[in-house]
């Protein structure tokens, strides 16, 4: 077992300094950080001492250990935008996109496991036929589209509910919440729901190929026949065994879904990393860049990591060698 | 099936063609109507976007056909609606139907092209790091591990934005749409290779492999016309959805500001233009270039569902 710890944590490592690698070359080579940090009047002088005291002379190899090591201890150096340090920025942003994820995610449980138990034993009803055909319109629909389409109807046309912003936020020391206020809430409604449409349907879909399979096997049959309720057969015998991969899913997808928070973003004009990241594309502030980069793929290794050590840990069967090759 | 029929004696036409109707493909197809309908969906689209210069009442490209005074004009349905413009016109008087064929063309083209290229880089780099293995294998894999561990938008929005950040401006929008098919293609190459690597490592050890090493056929050879044919069926199906995650990743890009740029506008282009009239009641500039991105996607996601049911064996 310590040693499929420590080959996995070893494999994210060199997963982690590759993404730095990725983030370094893009700091370094696509336009000049000194270019980009001084203002108009600088000498010619001033550029060389700055490009001294930045190490930018020094060998590729040097710059690079100094990258990680500054990133490792949170320092991603000054936004060329706003001349704010970066892990300060991010900070701030954080709190958004984090709750706006986990509201998707709730979302995405309450809506999804219901929805494919019910395609899964009611096979052949109409209720069954119309949930599936919904689950393939959710997986084809874009995120953005959702989020318009919310907007065009609860927004615009029925007023009910707001389309842009956080509404009022908490601090509850560094972190902001909008879950304690009723506008806060409220603004989180639409870019929760249109966020989560698409793992809705994936956690459906995955729970009703689940429960085709256990409805088969030989304890569901003889629970049956032992003359428990078919219902409590379905919803907890059955279920439960289900509900395994579908936290296997969840953890994995979290990553995914802050990614993508970066849409719903734009689109609810939310202020969280995503339209942090997204601006700085627009101004070309490559600072803010690399650090939404290491962080996002941070969260999203740690994550699966996290997912193949439990599942070594309650399989043992999986720590042998095939495991962390076919992850 | 192929290897049943004699290679002496060619089957005649008539023959070819009713064995044609007999395919297991054909079957299942017939008895699906989500897949008939999907596919005379994705047909017509597609036709109407390829002949769109012959079929869109209007050229949206051409600035000097636009007339101010034609703009904002409803849908043909409303009150106000004017013929020609069935789907009604934006603000500067661009007729709707005609933004969206073209913009379809786009849209489909890009997506096309996307997955071409990533298919042809996956292959080639899955088969070699199945039939190679050793270093080879291990660095193509290794890459691999690396993509799949940033979400599939970071990595095109970081392509699409570095490619924009070092290009001359001049030359940044004519680029616009091979920055976007690499964009896309770059973290969708890794499932191919896996899968295509997965059944190489397997025939490679066979003894039909083994022989023809042996009579000193050549690895690329071996490669193409002996292992590639077996890995065909997993690499259609992800193709198929892939073509799908493909559009729907450009209409993103392109909605976001890091796509294709609003003077020749794809599907994203136009909703994120429309997204700018939300709110002044013109909903339909947004509204239909979104309906024709989910029919459209709608529509390869259903084929892609049913081939993959129609292709698994254990469903047979």
């Amino acid at each position: 077992m310590i040693a499929f710890l420590l080959k996995r944590t070893a494999n994210a490592a060199f997963v982690m300094l590759a993404v730095a690698l990725l983030a370094f070359v893009i700091f370094r080579f696509f336009g000049d950080p000194v270019e980009m940090m001084v203002n108009e009047q600088a000498t010619q002088a001033d550029r060389i001492e700055l490009r001294e005291r930045l190490g930018l002379n020094d060998g590729f190899v040097t710059q690079y250990t100094r990258f990680v090591t500054n990133a490792v201890q949170g320092d991603f150096g000054i936004s060329y935008r706003n001349q704010q340090d970066v892990m300060v920025l991010i900070k701030d942003r954080f709190p958004a996109t984090f709750e706006l994820v986990l509201v998707a995610t709730v979302i995405s449980l309450v809506v999804g496991i219901p929805a494919g138990v019910i395609t899964a034993v009611y096979r052949d009803s109409r209720l069954a036929d119309m949930l599936q055909l919904s689950s393939i319109v959710g997986v084809s629909l874009p995120s953005f589209v959702v989020g318009i389409l919310l907007i065009l109807v609860f927004s615009v046309s029925l007023g009910w509910l707001p389309a842009f912003g956080r509404g009022e936020t908490v601090d509850i020391g560094w972190w902001s919440t909008g879950l304690l206020t009723p506008s806060g809430r409220a603004a989180l409604i639409l870019p929760a729901v249109s966020l989560s449409t698409f793992q809705v349907t994936l956690v459906m879909r995955l729970v009703r190929a689940e429960m085709l399979e256990t409805l088969r096997a030989d304890y569901i049959k003889f629970a049956r026949a032992r003359g428990v309720p078919t219902a409590r057969v379905q919803w907890r015998h059955a279920l439960r065994n289900c509900l395994m991969p579908v936290i296997t899913l969840t953890g994995m997808q979290i990553g995914n879904l802050i990614a993508f928070a970066l849409v719903t973003e734009t689109v609810f004009q939310w202020p969280g990393m995503g339209m942090l990241f997204i601006q700085a594309v627009t101004f070309v502030d490559i600072p803010v860049m690399a650090a939404y980069l290491m962080i996002v793929s941070l969260i999203f290794v740690v994550l699966n990591t996290l997912v193949d050590v439990t599942y070594a840990w309650i399989d043992p069967r999986l720590r042998d060698d095939t495991a962390g090759t076919n992850g | 099936m192929e290897n049943t029929v004699p290679i002496t004696a060619r089957p005649s036409l008539r023959a070819r063609i009713s064995a044609l109707y007999e395919n297991d493909l054909w079957h299942s197809f017939r008895s699906h109507p989500s897949a008939i309908f999907a596919t005379v969906l994705l047909a017509i689209v597609a036709f109407t976007a390829l002949f769109a210069p012959m079929i869109a009442p209007q050229n949206p490209y051409d600035l000097a056909a636009l007339e101010l005074w034609n703009s904002e004009i409803p849908p043909i349905w409303n009150e106000a609606g004017q013929w020609p413009y069935i789907l009604g016109t934006d603000t500067q008087g661009r007729d709707i139907l005609s933004a969206v064929l073209y913009g379809s063309r786009i849209s489909l083209i890009i997506g096309f092209a996307s997955v071409l290229l990533a298919l042809s880089v996956g292959l080639t780099l899955g088969l070699m790091a199945g039939y190679f293995g050793g270093w080879i294998d291990n660095v193509i894999m290794r890459m691999g591990d690396v993509l799949l561990s940033m979400p599939f938008i970071l990595i095109a929005i970081l392509i699409t934005a570095v490619a924009n950040a070092s290009l001359p401006p001049g030359l940044k929008d004519v680029l616009a749409a091979p920055i976007l098919v690499f964009a896309i293609a770059v973290p969708s190459w890794v499932q191919y290779a896996r899968t295509v690597r997965a059944s190489a490592m397997v025939e490679a050890k066979k003894e039909y492999v083994q022989a023809a090493k042996l009579i000193r056929v050549k690895s690329w050879r071996i490669m193409l016309q002996h292992i590639l044919p077996n890995c065909l069926t997993p690499i259609m199906v992800a193709a198929t959805l892939n073509f799908g995650v493909a559009i729907l990743s450009e209409a993103t890009l392109s909605f976001l500001g890091v796509g294709i740029p609003p003077d020749q506008p794809s599907l994203g282009t136009l909703i994120r233009i429309g997204n700018q009239y939300l709110f002044s009641g013109l909903w339909w500039i947004v509204v239909f270039p979104s309906i024709q991105l989910c029919l459209i996607v709608l529509s390869v996601n259903m084929i892609g569902d049913w081939l993959r049911d129609a292709l698994n064996p254990k469903l047979r």
